[in-house]
């Protein structure tokens, strides 16, 4: 297949541009200097991601991406990095100074997936924007077959808020735990 | 008799051939683990801190252990229960359940009443210890991975419950932990049956995957027809099995952690050398005996080599000792050398019947020593001596397990012992039978050093030593009772009218077991193991038994040279003063020479040579060469870490990208060299 | 459309994701990007689906329990921060040698 004929395709164009768009949030997710943009940029990759999602026809997934990131995990970053204080202006240290190595890893790892993938699918073409997934598909799945891990990682959503909770849970000093005693 | 599923256990066998007890023995064996959580979960609260719930659950075990143990006497039955856990595509299958046969039958009993004896006595020692539910619970888990093991219907269940004894173990020698002796020697212990395992794991692995099963029950079938495929690696997987049970049972040179697993309190001590720990391998050889019976022969030599190095050289190690639990540490790798040579040379029945009679008596023995070691505050037996006045009961109780040891007739381990010898003259060893008499001797005059250090002479540690509480003393006489009668179970040749004889019991297996028995007893083995057993008493009492202050200093070589020399002189210069005045004085001097130089030699001789070939042994032989070869491997790996700290900096994302570089070799090595 | 187009995307993301795993000091940067690789995974899953066109939604299955996972992660790895922070006063990688002992 050459260039000409994939570019040619009208869902290839909006794959281009949204996934230039998503490396692009992407790579300023690790590089930009300012703590909060780098967890903006990181909203803008999940967006970009989701778009694939929608591309590829996995209409509730991406929706679900967008909230549980857009919505609640960028948040709870954003949170994070008021209560740790980190400076919220430019920060030229917020990268460490030896980034050579990081680099060429990653580069190797790039090339040798991308290599893994061209060696063992080459041309594989899959089917164009078709039907979306319905939900009831999705859902039907996950309290039939997949309804034991489902559970599963129910539990493991809750053990993460209790566990989240104690760990992050200041103990109160002497003082204040008589103060707490005297008004109870 | 193989169900190798949930339906087929179902249908074959609950409620058909076995029984109640046969069908219900799964709740036997997850008892104590269901101790062990009630004992974590609400055993501090309890006014016995735990130990009502071990004991309680151990004791509702016996009535299944004894239940099982007298329908082997009246009914046998060989059966098996076996639920498929998993299975690997349509061949090898993961099975759990439980067996019932003699063997099984027999350690189910050994666990159980052996271990309700010492938790009884554990809730008598360890009052008002640190920790002590976690005590209780570390030992109900003992016991209950012990049972785990006992019962497994194939390998895969023994080696679960394998592990699960080492990890147990582990929890216990260190148990505390605040001395970082304790702690080192829980590692050791661990680390070595670590490395007996490789050998165990490899084992399991070469019989499953060349025979497609883990089941004991078809292994041996196998064996008994001479199987072609099983018979190639017979070998090569009963030697790696044997050395995994080589760690387990303590056997030379891999014995090293058992003396350091005195560390742990008393009662580990006892279950651990009588029913539950060092037990397992022995188990393990006569579980899997046919395979050794008709196949793996050539690795029979090994075995019974290793099996009497051990029961020689480490008895020699118990003569110097003076850590009272060490001597019965070394008297018991000594003991477990002798099952081993007795198994290992076809003595199926001698090898197992000398475990169970050496469960109670080793067990009598380490719970005196503790009575002890709870009265005086000390280990050292140079801090003891003389309790025979303040612990009556401790004191005859030790001395009846002590002549058990010492295989006096007509206690238990005469008879064990006996039959170890018989069937080593049987199958043609004729230079190990010798060996092992010689062990015989040196069983016997440690033990004798042992009670003449600890209970005679005067008392020399500190503060007012007093009888334990009854709580102790109740498992101590409970104990001496088998000590004393169990032997005669097994009476070469008799039957007891009605329920048969140990040997009967224990050939309630699968297959045939070929071993030899005895139509009647072998008076010269018998009259020479007693003699063994006899002179050794006799030496060790002549050696230590006498004098009053000075009793301990004859551990150091030139005093039992001289001493005793010295306390033979006075007493054969009043026969010499007799027979001079008798007869002439010549006659007199040369007579009064001889018993000077030549018997007194003889006496001195025979005793100093012990002392110091035990000392060699212990100084030579396992400090330097043995523990040398294991601190050597430390210092290289001590060394090797000394260069890779400095590539530890501490920082995780150097760290993490040295794990992302591994990765992306190691892909790169799978995707193009592979 | 090519399933290769998709796998690369995805691996360049991951590899974005490593790199900034490897460079950022800051944990909570360090935190964003394992969101980042949780993402490229997840459009790796999707877009096998896609290519298998299984009729049970396999692919979209598991990235729905993958970011299931990737938000109690991101839970835990805060409060660790937040403890850290806390502790030590600084929320710096570089700042955190306890594993060297």
């Amino acid at each position: 297949m050459t260039f000409d004929t994939w570019i040619s395709e009208p869902s290839n164009w909006a794959f281009s541009v949204v996934g230039l768009a998503t490396l692009l949030a992407g790579f300023r997710v690790v590089t930009a200097k300012n703590v909060v943009h780098a967890a903006l940029f990181l909203v803008g990759a999940m967006g970009g991601v989701a778009a694939l999602f929608l591309l590829l026809s996995a209409e509730f997934v991406a929706w679900a991406l967008v909230l549980v990131y857009v919505g609640a995990v960028i948040i709870l970053l954003l949170f994070g990095i008021m209560i740790t204080r980190a400076p919220t202006g430019i920060d030229e240290t917020l990268s460490g100074d030896k980034r050579a190595l990081p680099g060429v890893l990653a580069v190797a790892l790039f090339a040798l997936i991308t290599w893994a993938s061209v060696e063992a699918f080459g041309d594989a073409t899959l089917a164009t924007i078709g039907d979306p997934t319905s939900t009831d598909t999705l859902g039907e799945m996950l309290v039939t077959r997949f309804v034991i891990p489902f559970e599963v990682v129910g539990f493991v959503l809750l053990g993460a808020l209790v566990g989240g909770i104690t760990i992050a849970r200041r103990d109160l000093t002497p003082l204040e735990e008589e103060q707490r005693g005297g008004l109870a | 008799m193989v169900a190798s599923s949930l339906l087929l256990a179902a249908d074959a066998h609950f409620g058909t051939e076995g029984g109640f007890f046969h069908d219900t023995a799964g709740v036997m064996i997850a008892l104590p683990f269901v101790a062990f959580l009630a004992i974590l979960a609400f055993g501090k609260r309890l006014p016995n801190q735990g130990g009502e719930i071990a004991v309680g659950a151990l004791a509702i075990n016996c009535i299944w252990a004894v239940a099982m143990f007298v329908q082997n006497m009246v009914s046998p039955v060989v059966t098996e229960y076996v639920f498929e856990i998993g299975r690997i595509g349509s061949g090898l299958s993961f099975e759990l359940g439980w067996v019932i046969d003699g063997l099984a039958v027999m350690m189910y009993l050994l666990v159980n009443v052996v271990g309700v004896l010492v938790f009884t006595y554990a809730m008598g020692y360890m009052h008002g210890d640190r920790r002590v539910p976690w005590f209780f619970a570390a030992f109900s888990l003992f016991a209950g991975a012990m049972l785990v093991l006992v019962s497994a219907p194939n390998l895969i269940q023994l080696i679960l419950g394998w592990e699960g004894v080492g990890v147990a173990s582990y929890f216990l020698i260190g148990f505390y932990w605040e001395d970082l002796a304790n702690v080192k020697a829980g590692n050791k212990a661990f680390m070595v049956n670590k490395l007996a395992d490789v050998g165990l794991l490899l084992g399991a692995a070469i019989l499953g995957v060349v025979m497609g099963t883990f089941s004991f029950s078809e292994l041996e079938h196998l064996a008994a027809e001479g199987s072609a495929a099983l018979g190639g690696v017979a070998v090569t997987a009963g030697l790696l099995l044997f050395f995994g049970a080589m760690g387990k049972s303590a056997q030379f040179p891999l014995h090293i952690w058992l003396p350091d697993a005195m560390a742990g309190p008393t009662p580990v001590s006892a279950l651990m050398h009588a029913a539950t720990m060092v037990t397992g391998g022995i188990y393990l050889m006569a579980r899997t005996f046919p395979l050794f019976e008709h196949l793996a022969t050539d690795a029979r030599v090994v075995m019974v080599t290793i099996g009497t190095i051990t029961l020689f050289a480490i008895g020699l190690l118990a003569l110097v000792a003076d850590d009272i639990k060490k001597v019965l540490a070394y008297s018991t790798v000594s003991q477990l050398g002798y099952m081993m040579t007795a198994v290992a040379a076809g003595g199926y029945t001698a090898g197992v019947f000398h475990l169970f009679t050496h469960a109670f008596f080793k067990a009598l023995l380490f719970l005196g020593a503790g009575s002890v070691i709870h009265a005086v505050h000390s280990n050292n037996m140079s801090d003891m001596g003389g309790l025979k006045e303040h612990m009556p009961t401790t004191y005859r109780t030790f001395v009846i397990g002590s002549l058990a040891l010492a295989g006096i007739f007509p206690l238990a381990g005469f008879w064990s012992k006996d039959e170890i010898l018989a069937t080593l003259g049987h199958e043609g060893w004729t230079a190990v039978m010798w060996i092992a008499i010689g062990g015989a001797f040196i069983t016997a005059f440690y033990m004798a050093r042992c009670i003449a250090l600890t209970f005679h002479g005067t008392y020399k540690g500190h503060g007012h030593p007093h009888e334990s509480p009854s709580i102790m003393t109740g498992p101590l006489v409970a104990l001496a009772v088998p000590s004393v009668l169990f032997g005669l179970l097994n009476i070469p040749g008799v039957s007891i009218p009605g329920i048969g004889s140990f040997t009967e019991w224990l050939a309630v297996r699968g297959v045939p077991m070929g071993d030899h028995h005895a139509e009647s007893i072998d008076f010269f083995l018998a009259g020479v193991g007693l003699a063994a057993g006899v002179l050794g008493l006799l030496f060790g009492w002549l050696l230590y038994g006498k004098d009053k202050e000075t009793q301990q200093a004859r551990d150091s070589f030139e005093i039992p040279l001289l001493y005793p020399l010295f306390r033979r002189k006075y007493f054969l210069d009043d026969l010499a003063d007799g027979i001079t005045h008798a007869t002439m004085g010549p006659v007199a001097r040369f007579v009064n020479w001889t018993h000077t130089y030549i018997i007194d030699g003889i006496v001195n001789a025979v005793g100093g040579l012990m002392v110091l070939l035990g000392r060699f042994v212990y100084n030579g032989l396992d400090q330097r060469g043995v523990d040398g070869i294991v601190n050597g491997l430390s210092a290289i790996t001590d060394g090797a870490g000394g260069v890779v700290r400095k590539w530890q900096t501490g920082r995780v994302q150097q760290y993490a990208a040295a794990f992302v570089g591994g990765a992306i070799v190691l892909a790169a090595v799978f995707m193009f060299v592979i | 459309m090519t399933i290769v187009q998709f796998l690369i995307l995805g691996a360049a993301l991951f590899s974005i994701g490593v790199y900034g795993l490897l460079t950022r000091r800051n944990l909570v940067l360090v935190l964003l990007s394992v969101e980042l690789m949780l993402a490229a995974v997840n459009l790796n899953m999707v877009a096998f689906e896609s290519l298998l066109a299984t009729t049970q939604a396999l692919g979209q299955v598991f990235t729905v329990f993958i970011i299931t996972i990737a938000a109690a992660e991101v839970g835990i790895g805060l409060a660790i921060v937040i403890l850290i922070f806390r502790n030590r006063r600084s929320a710096n990688a570089d700042d955190m040698t306890l594993m060297r002992w």
